[in-house]
């Protein structure tokens, strides 16, 4: 029989989730073991080492550790992922968003800050541009500088352009950046109306008061205790009647928030905050 | 579990019709397909089986009588829990879903309790995870290359040695009868 990739064992993984928590302070405990696994074995697989290896370099590298973050905490990420999530927000969301004064938006684990842009311009199609403005986070911060810059390579932004049309937004997705030899940014004037900064859902607490939080695709890396830990960050850091938007394939499951959050669009997982 | 990309829909499609509500097992589909479009696969799953029909949501208990697709655009893994989690990581072999992932983690959560089925396809995914399940005790099957429209996927597991069985789609049929 042919090899196989390298497998972790449980038993492993646990060695691993300690020895971070104790060296970096990060908890990966509550995280969806099966995923992080793959996680873990696909760096054995790319960098060619075994677990002992692993093991020691996490401890003696720190800059071993900003690449082992970046690589479990999974960066994929499209602009106007879900197009039917940007019809649901322009049409049941924004009519909301369009009657408060200000409007701030968090895009909480933003990754290298698609979402954050494309919620941008979804905004600034609604003329909602100037009164609005969008906080992206993440635990990473090497992402965190991408996003910040704004900066795309020339085939990805084409490659949205399936999205965007999608999405039924008008004109062209490259109508909002400014295109040199293979590399896209982002208008500034888009870029103005966001910040990017640092911030661990699992240990961070509150810092604004939000209109609408989205955070897509990232609790399908966390068990559910730890789901529900974060729906109290979240319920907290809304206004009231504020919208919460998950994944399309993440849902509320607890009675305790099903009774906290009005579901607002079933198949997009578009919630409403109940009470103040 | 069946695993399947190009060429397979049809195949898969007329062995899961054959599941009795009470099959007393749960079923897990992995097809490759194209995200964005609200595929017509799970309007004609739905709408033309008689055991239970689901695309899995994050954390969906795994239960028997339940027939599971993965969505679009996304992995499906399972833990040991009998939970499914989901992954939007990099595509395997330009797949989202990939049977690869899924039959590796089933593979680590149920080893020798699955019964994993690969059908054609124009890629080699799947047959990594194939081989993982039989290295683990579970009944691994291959559509016969000369009976499916695409062989590069059912060729590739056999390759490397990872079908206990390879069978017409006649055979697989009758088998799942016993």
């Amino acid at each position: 029989m042919e090899t196989l990739t390298p497998t972790v064992t449980s038993s492993q993984l646990n060695e691993v989730i300690d020895l971070v928590k104790q060296i970096y302070g990060f908890d990966f405990s509550f995280y969806s073991k099966a995923s992080l696994k793959r996680r873990v074995a696909r760096i054995l697989m790319l960098r060619k080492m075994e677990f002992y290896d692993l093991k020691h370099t996490l401890v003696n590298d720190n800059l071993f550790f900003q690449y082992f973050l970046e690589e479990v905490t999974v960066n994929v990420t499209e602009m106007f992922r879900d197009p039917s999530f940007y019809r649901a927000v322009h049409d049941q969301v924004i009519p909301y968003l369009s009657t408060y004064q200000h409007i701030k938006i968090w895009s909480a684990g933003c990754s290298s800050g698609e979402e954050v842009y494309s919620l941008a311009i979804l905004m600034n199609q609604s003329k909602l541009g100037k009164k609005s403005f969008i906080y992206g986070t993440d635990i990473n911060t090497e992402v965190l500088k991408e996003a910040r810059k704004g900066i795309y390579s020339l085939r990805k932004i084409k490659g949205y352009a399936e999205n965007y049309q999608l999405a039924g937004l008008k004109g062209s997705i490259t109508d909002y950046f400014t295109m040199m030899y293979d590399a896209a940014t982002i208008h500034n004037e888009l870029k103005n109306n966001t910040l990017f900064s640092v911030h661990n859902l699992i240990s961070d607490n509150v810092f604004n008061e939000f209109q609408m939080i989205s955070c897509r695709n990232v609790f399908i890396y966390f068990e559910t205790e730890l789901q529900e830990k974060i729906l109290e960050l979240f319920y907290n850091s809304l206004c009231s009647h504020g919208f919460l938007c998950l994944g399309s394939k993440e849902t509320i499951r607890s009675e305790h928030f099903r009774n906290k959050f009005k579901t607002i669009n079933h198949r997009e997982n578009i919630y409403q905050k109940i009470g103040a | 579990m069946l695993g399947g990309s190009a060429g397979s829909f049809k195949t898969i499609f007329s062995i899961v019709r054959r599941f009795e509500a009470d099959l007393n097992k749960a079923v897990l589909i992995v097809i490759h397909r194209k995200k964005n479009f609200l595929s017509e696969i799970e309007k004609l799953f739905a709408e033309n089986i008689r055991i239970f029909f689901k695309e899995i949501s994050d954390k969906d208990k795994v239960e028997p009588n339940v027939a599971y697709i993965a969505p679009a655009n996304y992995h499906v893994l399972i833990e040991k829990e009998g939970v499914f989690s989901l992954d939007v990581s990099d595509a395997v072999w330009y797949s989202k879903p990939s049977i690869d992932v899924t039959f590796d983690s089933a593979a680590e959560a149920f080893g020798a309790d699955c019964t994993a089925i690969l059908f054609s396809g124009a890629n080699q995914d799947g047959a990594q995870g194939l081989l993982r399940l039989r290295s683990k005790g579970a009944l691994t099957i291959v559509q016969d290359p000369a009976d499916a429209e695409m062989t590069a996927m059912p060729a590739a597991a056999i390759n490397i040695n990872a079908a206990e069985y390879v069978l017409s789609t006649q055979e697989i049929l009758e088998l799942l009868n016993k």
